[in-house]
């Protein structure tokens, strides 16, 4: 019999197609590559330069997300409301798809939408795939049991020339959670506080495994959040085992495999898991019943308390620094903070479930005067399906902003930002120095905290809320 | 890619820990389609007030720090996103290696692609690096050792082949080109079609 194995190293050596050896990495096929106008004209320059075509244009799957305004868009001119050289990024990439072939899925279509919505939405992402974009999120795919991990910009030219990437084998950190998260504690809350224990650099050359009780209880999207963030903890990917919660997502999406072909995919998905007896090179374990709503207070997304508790105390340069920049003291709650913005969207909260949670919380309430929120769909399915829901009615007599769909405030890449000093709650994953505008802080929360905060006009416990 | 065989430069040291690539290259700034150019904008909210003035306080901006090709960072250095654009303007800024205890994932595997030369060294070389801002360095790719003017040595190691290509100015999409037979194979033989 074969040893055990991870539910990594299955996917991974599915792949392999030239071994690694001490003086040369793998090569590893990847079976999607979502693209999208940031990272990509300079690829797009070196096949050109080269007279290459896209090897596989049927698997990869362009879209425009962070470059686009989230303001309507039928022209040029409304383009430029994110700025010229954004504009002019959606008009290459536009023209890139057409000169190389590639079916964007842009302006009309109906689908566009952040890379990482988009993918499993469509039914594109898939338990056992390799799935690479010239982004670091696209460990959020790894929710289906798919290896999926960010690469740069001239990584996305070998796999549009070739279908194949360079790499080291990773290792491997289980993540268990056990338990069962308590009411009105979310996913977010839960990879927060994964990051604030294992620290930004946790993770680093390793794949994460989330397995445990409290993991197999989530759906989906909630999973999507989870794996999301493993880039926050320093890790490449992060990868959850498919289950029936994973099937019944994916069964009867556009792209996903129809009839005989789907029996078949099912069977072989069941088999992704890692099997007892395997080892990782490391283990973390979490108590879920013990979490709370969590905020973060730093400027990375390590820098997290619970939003019971006050921020800590700590003797570090850098700890003080990044409090500095966000005018926050310690042995202070965060709730004594107000609030100037908030944004629900991005990558991490910005698909229908979280939407919903927002308006959950918004219904009948009004956002608290001074406050500005803004409520961005991932994707533009995303949005019909809100809308036709009527969440967007609700977002908007509460009087938060509904807007179109894309990145957003997420990275402020499209003139969506705060300004300098602001604080922002976001549903997002980055509270960088700068992410969200020049001087702009900014606190990450769930969607339910996001939308509570906008209602009291301070960072606030969601609880209070229900 | 120019092969990369020797650096010979002072330091300039950033002692901040989980330096971000949104710090080194802010967001706004990637809305170019080239590669060319991203020198000007590196670190520019730490370079600069809201003013569009230099912060004198700042290490990059001291007499001292220009022309220094090499960064001695604080730990986790590269940390974020997964922009090429942060190794793209750290070259065009001129810094030529990065020396740290930590070096995300993604930051190093795209500097190294583009001949900026990411390494890890222990704790206590990195301490004196740290505490002895603008010595002269010598980092050998071929040795794998870093000398200070005044002898010592310190030794780090680096994935073969990342060597080997920096050693020679490899461009990687040429190797991988040379495997079409094995991945046309590959395509073929496979149980499962995606
Ligand atoms: S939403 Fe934010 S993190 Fe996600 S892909 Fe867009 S910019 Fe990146």
């Amino acid at each position: 019999m074969s040893s055990p194995t991870t539910l990594f190293e299955k996917v991974w050596s599915d792949h392999v197609v030239v071994e690694e050896t001490t003086d040369t990495p793998a090569v590893l096929y990847i079976d999607l590559h979502i693209v999208h106008e940031v990272t990509t004209p300079q690829a797009f320059s070196v096949l050109r330069e080269n007279k290459l075509p896209v090897r596989r244009r049927d698997l990869t799957l362009p879209t425009l997300d962070h470059s686009t305004p989230t303001t309507p868009v039928s022209s040029f001119k409304d383009l430029l409301v994110a700025g010229e050289g954004a504009a002019r990024q959606v008009r290459q990439m536009e023209q890139n798809c057409e000169e190389f072939g590639l079916d964007l899925l842009g302006y009309g279509s109906g689908r566009r939408g952040i890379v990482h919505v988009i993918g499993p939405e469509l039914g594109a992402t898939q338990p056992g795939k390799t799935i690479v974009c010239g982004d670091s999120h696209t460990s959020t795919h790894g929710a289906f049991g798919a290896l999926a991990f960010g690469i740069g910009t001239t990584e996305v030219g070998h796999v549009l020339a070739t279908q194949c990437l360079l790499q080291r084998k990773p290792k491997t950190l289980a993540v268990n959670v056990e338990g069962q998260l308590p009411p009105g504690v979310t996913a977010k809350d839960l990879i927060l506080a994964v990051i604030g224990k294992i620290g930004v650099d946790g993770g680093t050359g390793h794949v994460i495994e989330y397995r445990g009780g409290a993991i197999t209880a989530l759906d989906m999207e909630a999973r999507m959040t989870i794996c999301n963030m493993s880039i926050e903890a320093g890790a490449r990917a992060g990868m959850i085992a498919p289950d029936e919660t994973t099937f019944e997502y994916l069964e009867g999406r556009e792209r996903s495999p129809q009839g005989a072909e789907w029996d078949e995919a099912v069977a072989r998905w069941k088999r992704l898991r890692t099997d007892d007896g395997a080892s990782f090179d490391k283990t973390v374990t979490i108590d879920a019943n013990k979490l709370t709503p969590m905020v973060t207070f730093g400027t990375n997304p390590g820098m997290v308390v619970s939003i019971e508790n006050a921020v800590p105390e700590r003797n570090d340069a850098s700890f003080q620094k990044a409090l500095d920049y966000m005018q926050v003291e310690p042995g202070k709650k965060m709730t004594e903070n107000a609030v100037d913005v908030v944004f629900v969207g991005s990558c991490t909260n910005g698909r229908i479930s979280d939407i919903a949670e927002a308006a959950r919380v918004l219904e009948g309430r009004k956002v608290a005067n001074g406050v500005r929120m803004l409520v961005v769909p991932g994707s533009e399915l995303v949005k019909a399906e809100a809308e036709a829901r009527g969440l967007d009615r609700i977002i908007v007599a509460a009087g938060a902003e509904w807007r179109e769909a894309g990145c957003s405030m997420c990275i402020g890449m499209n003139g969506d930002i705060a300004q300098p000093g602001q604080l922002t709650v976001s549903t997002s994953n980055r509270n960088f120095e700068g992410r969200q505008g020049v001087g702009a802080r900014t606190v990450l929360a769930s969607p339910a905290t996001a939308a509570a905060s906008a209602i009291a006009g301070h960072v606030a416990d969601p609880r209070d809320f229900s | 890619m120019k092969p990369v065989t020797r650096i010979q430069s002072h330091t300039v040291v950033l002692p901040t820990r989980d330096i971000d690539t949104d710090q080194i290259i802010a967001a706004r700034f990637l809305t170019t389609t080239s590669r060319e150019g991203l020198g000007k904008n590196a670190f520019y909210d730490l370079r600069y007030d809201k003013d569009g003035k230099e912060k004198p306080e700042f290490a990059l901006n001291q007499p001292e720090a220009k022309g220094c090709g090499i960064l001695i960072a604080g730990n986790n250095f590269g940390c974020g996103s997964s922009r090429e654009h942060a190794p793209w303007a750290l070259l065009d800024f001129g810094i030529e290696a990065v020396i740290s205890t930590e070096i995300a994932d993604i930051f190093r595997n795209n500097a190294l692609k583009n001949g900026l030369v990411a390494i890890v060294v222990d704790d206590d070389s990195h301490q004196w690096f740290m505490d002895n801002p603008g010595v002269e360095l010598t980092i050998d790719i071929e040795d794998l050792s870093i000398t200070g003017n005044d002898g010592r040595t310190t030794e780090f190691s680096m994935d073969g082949f990342a060597r080997h290509c920096l050693l020679e100015g490899i461009d990687q999409l040429g190797y991988l080109r040379q495997q079409q037979d094995a991945i046309a194979q590959f395509e073929e033989n496979r149980s499962w079609k995606p």
